[in-house]
């Protein structure tokens, strides 16, 4: 079974269309691996990812990322190449502490927001203050979109590029409210 | 929108939590020694004051912890935050903490 997982082709819930509202696009992220971390002490590394870092940020990069949710608690992001070899890593990294590491890559799914106007279409179902101050590059949190519980990335650099993950049941109604929102970019 | 000051997390909307009810309510030591007066009293009857109310709140769609907070249930107003646990920082009547 281990061996079949992540060789089998991932069929995408939402394609890989991108849409490009005004000042925004709103591009569904190809498959990637991720992983729940749950441990009580936030010492060292896992996989050369921090865990020592503030609870609501990000670090690492766009490819290999790793955000605090919670006092205890991380998301972790890598290629899909890489499963297998973070849980290798995560089980040496964490030997002798009491740790949860959940694979939820079929649950998640990423969709990419970027562009001038991606703080104001994201604003439209999400009551955070997504302004530069309260929100800058490399914050991460959990959040709301509308109905929708998402987690929600603002990478590094200082254009506005964010990333939405998801639960796979909700993506399609995820995805249609960014888009949706995108119309209304600009009105009123 | 209001804003409440999550401990892990600092002013957050108000639609990312959920309540939890009455706080400090401790469960008896000894539940075969109360009579059945006072186990239903512990297992139903809350306060329900007009004024400071000590409550459990849970940061749900954010680091989905739980936490205390005394919030004065006229006005909707929090007065303090604080991690579960521990007792409030500011003076509230008897009347919210016990
Ligand atoms: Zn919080």
């Amino acid at each position: 079974m281990l061996e079949v997982r992540y060789r089998t082709a991932r069929t995408l819930p939402l394609g890989r269309v991108e849409v490009r509202p005004s000042g925004v696009s709103i591009r569904p992220a190809d498959a990637e691996a991720r992983f729940v971390l749950r441990v009580r002490s936030t010492e060292g590394e896992v996989a050369g990812l921090p865990l020592d870092r503030p609870i609501n940020t990000v670090s690492g990069d766009d490819r290999r990322w790793i955000a605090r949710l919670g006092p205890d608690e991380w998301l972790i992001g890598v290629p899909e190449g890489e499963a297998d070899l973070l849980q290798t890593s995560a089980a040496s990294d964490l030997a002798g502490r009491a740790h949860a590491l959940v694979d939820v890559s079929n649950r998640n799914v990423g969709i990419d927001v970027e562009g001038l106007r991606a703080a104001e279409l994201l604003n439209a179902g999400c009551p955070l203050d997504l302004g530069d101050a309260a929100f800058p590059a490399g914050k991460a949190t959990r959040t709301l979109l509308g109905k929708a519980e998402i987690v929600l990335i603002r990478r590094a650099g200082a254009q506005a590029r964010y990333r939405v993950e998801c639960w796979r049941s909700l993506a399609t109604y995820v995805h249609g409210f960014l888009q949706e929102a995108g119309m209304g970019i600009g009105e009123g | 929108m209001l804003l409440i000051a999550c401990p892990h997390c600092g002013n957050r909307p108000e639609t990312e939590f959920r309540c939890g009810g009455q706080a400090h309510i401790a469960r008896p030591e000894q539940p075969g020694a109360i009579d059945d007066q006072n186990w239903s009293e512990y297992l139903f009857v809350r306060k329900n004051p007009r004024g400071v109310h000590a409550e459990r709140w849970n940061h749900a769609h954010g680091c989905g912890r739980w936490f205390n907070a005394l919030r004065d249930t006229v006005s909707d107003r929090f007065i303090e935050t604080y991690p579960m646990g521990a007792s409030p920082k500011s003076e509230t009547t008897s009347e919210a903490r016990a």
